[in-house]
């Protein structure tokens, strides 16, 4: 063995990293909790306040309408993504040519923007020049092109349709890892017993992949909840107001109403719920490791 | 190692019957997935007068390229917002590199005090959402005169990708062996040295995973975008869209839509399946985002 290497080199190396997340996030983050007990303005000015602004947030309904609809927003978008991302995962699990090109081909919606997503279903769904409105139309499905965003239920189901396509290979490929590291053995056991293939899902599958279908689910469920660009471009926060998510609402009140001091309060009470959910996911990655 | 769910059949009949099963539900699902794209591929490639054609038509009739003649002209020229990413993706690549990569070596490689619980306080970065520190971080910008910045929306997408990054760089320079590290110190070789000829030729697929993500995330982010860049010279791809979208000629222009989304994807799609390896193992290793 040769001498050991000098901590403070190696202090060194990491300082500047240490000095960019004190700077632009702990530093930020004080900040911000500062900013939420005054009266800031985008425009300039504002005063110490105290709890007004929490106040302000907990008697606006406007604030819990938002929160209320983003945890619907994630309620029925969530069983979707990982029922479907599962379903994909049990399909694409064993290694073949199509499958290969079937994950492939799942996957490649995850890797563009999400604003390039919602225009192209923007697009899509439009009741006169869209082409998704024609097929459900040609397939039957539809009496007659229809427009999506009139309404804030079929608003809403656009949304979902476009999220789900963009984001259900993510799903798919953190349970398709968990299936794929279960041992070949206990299927083939499972099946030299005679276990029909619903029964080696639910008895095998399910409990041995417990953990990336856990992860999964807490990774989609934080996305969810900070849910923007897809309502800012396809809703727009409509019909009247009716689909503003959480960060749109702190986006509105803050850029568009220039009222920072309340976006900051709002923006504390986002950043705790999302914080308690880190934690939940970066306990069960610390589990993992023993296997 | 061949690992079936659904199939592993007791009968040859029913084997082959599962079979065409799974391969018609494969095709389903490929089919459904490229549907949107290749419609929206299809529709920037119309004539003009075909683009708002009421109803609209699957196929077009012609192949034109006037769609991105228009784009190429819409506000500054599609090019420049397309620099303007690019530039910002770059800087964010090299910035997350050049603070993760020396980071990630110490981690890897030193006995730093504290170590752990550094390392715990980057990770823990990670759960705080920017969309929550976005109000001070505005202020913070505008005061240093990084909105409408390049640098300024490079440093921010750089908060999101840090820790991922340093994660990745500490997972990959602990991979390489100790011997090879051994025999470089027993040579006097400088930390530098070692650090240029022995660990980064064996760290290449992280340094490669790393640029990656830096690359998609920025290409794509749009929040911040819209905050900070707040001159039209120095909009993002993303930021774009919305102005073709919000209609600056009072209503949407579906062909210039479809050619910029066309345009805004390319990159993000081309990249991945050059790169499709590194992308999915790094998504595995870390799952962090």
């Amino acid at each position: 063995m040769s001498a050991r290497r000098n901590a403070y080199v190696g202090l060194a190396w990491l300082a500047p990293t240490l000095a960019f997340v004190g700077l632009f996030v702990l530093w930020p983050m004080a900040h911000l909790i500062w900013l939420s007990f005054t009266s800031t303005s985008l425009l300039g000015g504002g005063e110490w306040v105290g709890l007004d602004n929490y106040r302000t947030a907990f008697s606006d309904p406007k604030f819990w309408a938002a929160f209320r609809f983003t945890l619907m927003y994630t309620a029925i978008i969530t069983p979707i993504l990982m029922g479907l991302g599962f379903a994909l995962a049990l399909l694409v699990s064993p290694n073949s040519p199509l499958r290969r090109v079937t994950r492939t081909v799942v996957f490649l919606p995850v890797v563009i923007g999400l604003a390039s997503s919602s225009l192209l279903w923007f697009w899509l769904f439009d009741q006169q020049v869209g082409l998704f409105n024609r097929l459900l139309v040609d397939l039957g499905l539809l009496a007659e092109p229809m427009v999506w965003f009139r309404k804030a239920e079929t608003g809403l189901a656009a949304v979902i349709i476009s999220v789900t396509w963009k984001v259900v290979g993510f799903g798919m490929i953190l349970m398709m890892a968990g299936i794929q590291s279960i041992s070949g053995d206990l299927f083939e056991a499972a099946r030299i017993d005679g276990a029909s293939a619903a029964l080696r899902v639910r008895r095998i599958v399910l409990p041995l992949a417990a953990r990336s279908i856990l992860m999964a689910t807490v990774i989609s469920v934080i996305g969810s909840m900070l849910a923007f660009d897809q309502f800012y471009l396809m809703t727009g926060g409509g019909p009247r107001g009716k689909s503003f998510t959480s960060v749109y609402w702190i986006y509105q009140s803050g850029f568009v109403r220039f009222d920072l001091g309340y976006s900051a309060a709002l923006s504390v009470i986002l950043m705790l719920v999302i914080m308690a959910m880190t934690a939940l996911q970066l306990r069960l990655q610390t589990r993992r490791r023993p296997s | 190692m061949s690992m079936a769910i659904l199939d592993l059949p007791p009968r040859p009949l029913a084997r082959r019957a599962r079979g065409w099963l799974v391969a018609a539900l494969c095709l389903f699902v490929i089919m459904a997935m490229l549907l949107p794209l290749v419609m929206s591929f299809l529709a920037s490639f119309r004539p003009l007068a075909e683009t708002s054609a009421v109803p609209p038509t699957y196929l077009p009739s012609a192949l034109s390229l006037e769609n991105y003649k228009k784009v190429a002209n819409y506000q500054q020229g599609i090019w420049v917002y397309v620099r303007n990413s690019a530039l910002v993706a770059g800087m964010t690549i090299v910035l997350c590199l050049a603070f993760s990569v020396p980071a990630g070596f110490a981690l890897a490689r030193f006995p730093v005090p504290g170590k752990e619980l550094w390392f715990l306080l980057i990770l823990a970065s990670m759960m705080v959402p920017y969309q929550a520190l976005i109000v001070p971080l505005y202020l913070m910008f505008s005061k240093l005169g990084l909105t409408a910045s390049h640098l300024g929306l490079a440093i921010l997408h750089t908060i999101l990708q840090l820790p991922f990054s340093v994660y990745l760089m500490r997972n990959s320079f602990e991979a390489v062996p100790r011997e090879l590290e051994e025999a470089a110190r027993v040579d006097g070789a400088s930390t530098v040295f070692q650090l240029r000829r022995v660990f980064m030729p064996l760290a290449v697929p992280g340094v490669v995973t790393v640029a990656l993500f830096a690359f998609i995330t920025s290409w794509n982010e749009f929040l911040g975008a819209l905050i900070l860049m707040n001159t039209e010279s120095a909009f993002t791809v993303p930021i774009m869209l919305t102005g073709v979208v919000s209609g600056d000629f009072g209503s949407v222009d579906w062909g210039a839509l479809q050619a910029s989304v066309v345009i805004s994807m390319l990159p993000c799609l081309c990249v991945y399946l050059a790169l499709q390896k590194y992308y999915v193992s790094g998504l595995l290793a870390g799952a962090v985002k």
